[in-house]
């Protein structure tokens, strides 16, 4: 399918972005409540609609519409439902508590246990958790709720790189130091690690969330855990930064106890931030990743990656709605790029390409804390592997998601 | 501080009477009213990015297949950029993990995914080595295995570029009788152009996909035909592969190392010492994606031409026939009988003649396959010569190996039958060289 006029396209862009940023100059600063949260506390910030003695539920849903065009081909218009998470939480004892995520993904085509897990506080800088558990490689692997986000989309570098949402069988522990005025959290876990899908899956290149297989809560592929662990800074009313790495070993080195191939790592470095700048929320994350390779496998599937988001969020109008007092709606913009094979080819010396750049332009309405009407219009340019011409993606996404 | 749940609902309906903030400016508001009206009426696909100019590219389906055509084309589509992983029966050695690795769009190949063959001389006879996992390298491999490595005994080391896939339909549909006729293997015009056919000897895999393919060809028995009790060979670098459907169950077992219904057993690996496998159950693809695969390719598109009306170029042409290069690199063919009706008794221009020829030391690598000689190259087809570099990463990369990276260069490892074109060219004055450069950048 053709584009009439891509001139006529980013003529209507420029003018709703010129709309929103004068409407915005009217507005008071927003409540910045998503970049004000300390990611470590995000799996148990969330709204639950009621509780039943000492168990309370709740949950989210996502779905959208998608119109996507590559180098001038579309498939038309589809439909998505892509998540409904129910949650369950359960306050053991004053020190205890328990919180469980049950995802379906499109549908029930693919239903996930993303999180159980336990916390015992001895003090509130030492907290022991035990479980499935969200290992936290930057914010989004443990902050992700789509009500939270204002695009449709994740983020690439949480995806293609960090595999989000990874969760994995594993204990360790975590804690707060509240110095007055300043929050300083860490977390340190011990899982059961990627798997060898890293390698060699149907992607055709390293893909770290290919390495999550269903086996990896029963039991570990190859008997080395992998560790991971962030250190986090707030500043109250300002945002957070965060520090955090994973590393493991992944391939299945070991069958029945006999050593068949040489073990190899993965290692990710994470950096990930949150500011508050009057009405403008920034939010952004930078990873980067090492994966050890057989040598005849390093070009074709890549060794390195690296790749970074930065999304800045800035409420733009307050309408009057009856039942909805604290309605909003916000301008949106996205900035993305991975490298996904980083390097030169050893036989040409010409660089390996495999990367994605984007820009997401979007407009979200938020009738209620909790819920958003996401309206995105992405633009994206990748190239293969060997860098040939760049492909160019348009994609229109209208969406929604809500706490319930 | 201790843990706490807080159960948090809105009330539904809410309050009446309960009312939102005050209102924005005005104006604002009638400006984001606008610019999403004019987004509405300019719609999604005015957003959208456009096609590439079909031009400069490969990719794209003959014009004129029926609607079942174009389907079966999709699906073909569709499993040529399947990328096969460990858990889809990927090796246990292979060399690439999808066809468009090899070739992406369509086009020519890079040298990361270059094919390496061996083997020795032995008594005069080339050994294509099997027991040392000849003739083809797997040079990677899925966890567990290790990638092969040339022996230290081969004689004859071969690194074979992915060629480019599209138009291969028409070249199929020439019939075997225009390949015999086009053969002068001993010169007999007196040309100095000797070409002649690649002859394969028959195995059960050649019966099967000859016989397969000659139901396709009814009314034509054309093409698969025996000569000597040997198969005309016309697809690959020294022209081993008779059909596309060969190719293409060759290409998934040898290159992928994934088997299919008409070759359901692994490669032999040298390291284990068997047909050792990977966990999946043979074959790891039906015979329905090998068919489509097969259909795909044979309905892609002639390389598009560019520049037709631009002087040089029309000068080039000329020059072309002149310095004899159309003697091997045949400009016109015609296809036979073809159940495909856009295939069925047409004209094209890939501009070879699918023959053997001589192409002297410098293109000899020591390794040869079939009755060719190490020296013998089928003719490369040059349409869709100056759109190489697009799927190439920037840069061209040329003969058999990548190793030229301009026409230029190609043109100076000509030697053998092709030397005379070669002294005819450097003769040539700067303007006449890039006028024959232009024309070649044209197809």
């Amino acid at each position: 399918m053709r584009a009439p006029s891509a001139t006529r396209a980013l003529l209507a862009a420029a003018v709703l972005l010129c709309a929103s940023t004068s409407v915005a100059r009217a507005q008071a600063p927003a409540s910045a409540d998503t970049v004000r949260r300390p990611v470590q506390e995000g799996i148990f910030d969330r709204p639950f609609i009621g509780s039943v003695g000492r168990t309370a539920i709740g949950g989210y849903v996502e779905g959208n519409t998608a119109y996507v065009s590559e180098d001038g081909v579309s498939e038309g218009l589809s439909l998505q439902l892509r998540r409904f998470n129910i949650f369950l939480f359960s306050t053991i004892g004053t020190r205890i508590r328990f919180i469980s995520e049950l995802e379906f993904e499109d549908g029930t085509e693919e239903i996930a246990l993303e999180t159980a897990l336990i916390d015992v506080q001895l003090t509130p800088s030492f907290v022991v958790r035990a479980g499935i558990i969200l290992p936290p490689i930057g914010a989004f692997n443990v902050n992700h709720d789509s009500p939270r986000w204002n695009f449709v989309d994740r983020p690439l570098v949480s995806t293609e790189i960090i595999p989000a949402t990874l969760s994995e069988a594993g204990f360790g522990v975590h804690g707060r130091l509240a110095p007055p005025g300043f929050g300083l959290t860490y977390d340190l876990y011990a899982t059961n690690g990627l798997g060898d899908g890293v390698i060699l899956n149907a992607t055709g290149r390293t893909r770290l969330a290919e390495g999550r297989s269903e086996e990896r809560f029963a039991e570990d592929n190859n008997g080395s855990p992998a560790f991971s662990g962030r250190l986090a800074a707030q500043r109250q009313g300002l945002g957070e930064f965060g520090l955090s790495f994973y590393t493991g070993i992944y391939n299945s080195y070991r069958i029945e106890g006999e050593v068949v191939d040489d073990a190899r790592r993965l290692t990710i470095g994470a950096a990930d931030g949150s500011l508050a700048l009057g009405p403008v929320e920034l939010r952004g994350e930078l990873a980067i990743a090492s994966i050890q390779l057989p040598a005849d496998l390093r070009e074709s599937q890549g060794a390195r990656q690296f790749g970074w988001h930065l999304d800045a969020n800035m409420p733009v109008w307050r309408p009057r709605l009856r039942g909805f007092p604290d309605a909003h709606l916000d301008a949106d913009l996205r900035l993305e790029y991975v490298d996904l094979n980083r390097g030169r080819f050893t036989t040409t010396g010409a660089p390996i390409g495999d990367d994605i750049a984007a820009v997401v332009l979007g407009a979200s309405f938020h009738p209620a804390a909790g819920t958003v009407f996401k309206l995105n219009y992405r633009r994206q340019r990748s190239h293969d592997l060997l860098r040939n011409a760049a492909s160019q993606l348009g994609a229109v996404h209208v969406g929604f998601a809500t706490y319930f | 501080m201790s843990f706490r749940s807080i159960p948090r609902y809105l009330p539904w309906p809410p309050p009446a009477g309960r009312r939102g903030r005050p209102a924005l400016h005005r104006a604002a508001l009638h400006r984001t009213a606008l610019a999403l009206a004019i987004l509405s009426l300019s719609g999604c696909d005015a957003l959208m990015p456009a096609a590439p100019d079909p031009s400069t590219e490969l990719v794209g389906a003959i014009e004129g297949l029926s609607a079942p055509q174009r389907a079966m084309h999709a699906a073909g589509d569709a499993e040529f950029a399947r990328v096969f992983g460990t858990a889809d029966g990927l090796g246990p050695v292979f060399v690439a993990p999808s066809c468009e690795s090899c070739h992406a769009a369509d086009g020519k190949g890079h040298p990361l995914f270059n094919i390496t063959r061996f083997g020795r001389m032995q008594a005069g006879t080339f050994d294509p080595m099997r027991s040392a996992g000849g003739p083809q390298l797997q040079d990677r491999a899925i966890a567990g295995y290790l990638a092969e490595r040339v022996p230290g005994a081969a004689t004859g080391v071969a690194r074979f570029l992915a060629p480019a896939v599209t138009g291969l339909g028409y070249l199929e549909a020439v019939d075997d009788t225009t390949l015999l006729r086009l053969e002068d293997p001993n010169d007999a015009d007196n040309d100095g152009i000797s070409g002649r056919v690649q002859l394969v000897d028959a195995d059960d895999l050649l019966a099967r996909v000859v016989s397969l393919e000659g139901v396709a060809a009814e009314g034509g028995p054309t093409r698969g035909t025996l000569v000597g009790g040997r198969y005309i060979g016309r697809f690959g670098k020294k022209a081993l592969a008779v059909n596309l459907l060969q190719q293409v169950a060759t290409a998934y077992h040898q290159d992928m190392g994934i088997t299919s219904d008409l070759i359901p057993d692994e490669i032999f690996n040298p390291a284990v010492g068997a047909f050792s496998g990977d966990r999946v159950p043979e074959p790891e693809v039906s015979a329905n994606v090998v068919n489509a695969v097969t259909f795909y390719i044979k309905t892609l598109r002639v390389p598009p031409r560019r520049n037709l009306s631009d002087p040089d170029v029309i000068a080039g042409e000329q020059l072309f026939v002149t310095g004899g290069c159309a003697a091997c690199h045949l400009p016109t063919l015609t296809t036979g009988a073809s159940h495909i009706a856009v295939l069925d008794r047409v004209t094209f221009h890939p501009f070879t003649d699918l023959l053997l020829h001589d192409m002297g030391p410098e293109l000899d690598d020591g390794y040869t396959e079939g009755r060719a000689t190490t020296s013998e190259w089928r003719t490369a087809p040059l349409w869709g010569l100056g759109l190489a570099a697009s799927t190439q990463g920037g840069t061209p990369r040329l003969l058999h190996d990548g190793r030229a990276t301009s026409i230029r260069e190609a043109i100076g490892y000509h030697g053998g039958e092709a030397a005379a074109s070669r002294a005819w060219f450097n003769a040539l004055s700067a303007d006449q060289q890039r006028r024959l450069l232009a024309y070649l950048n044209s197809l």
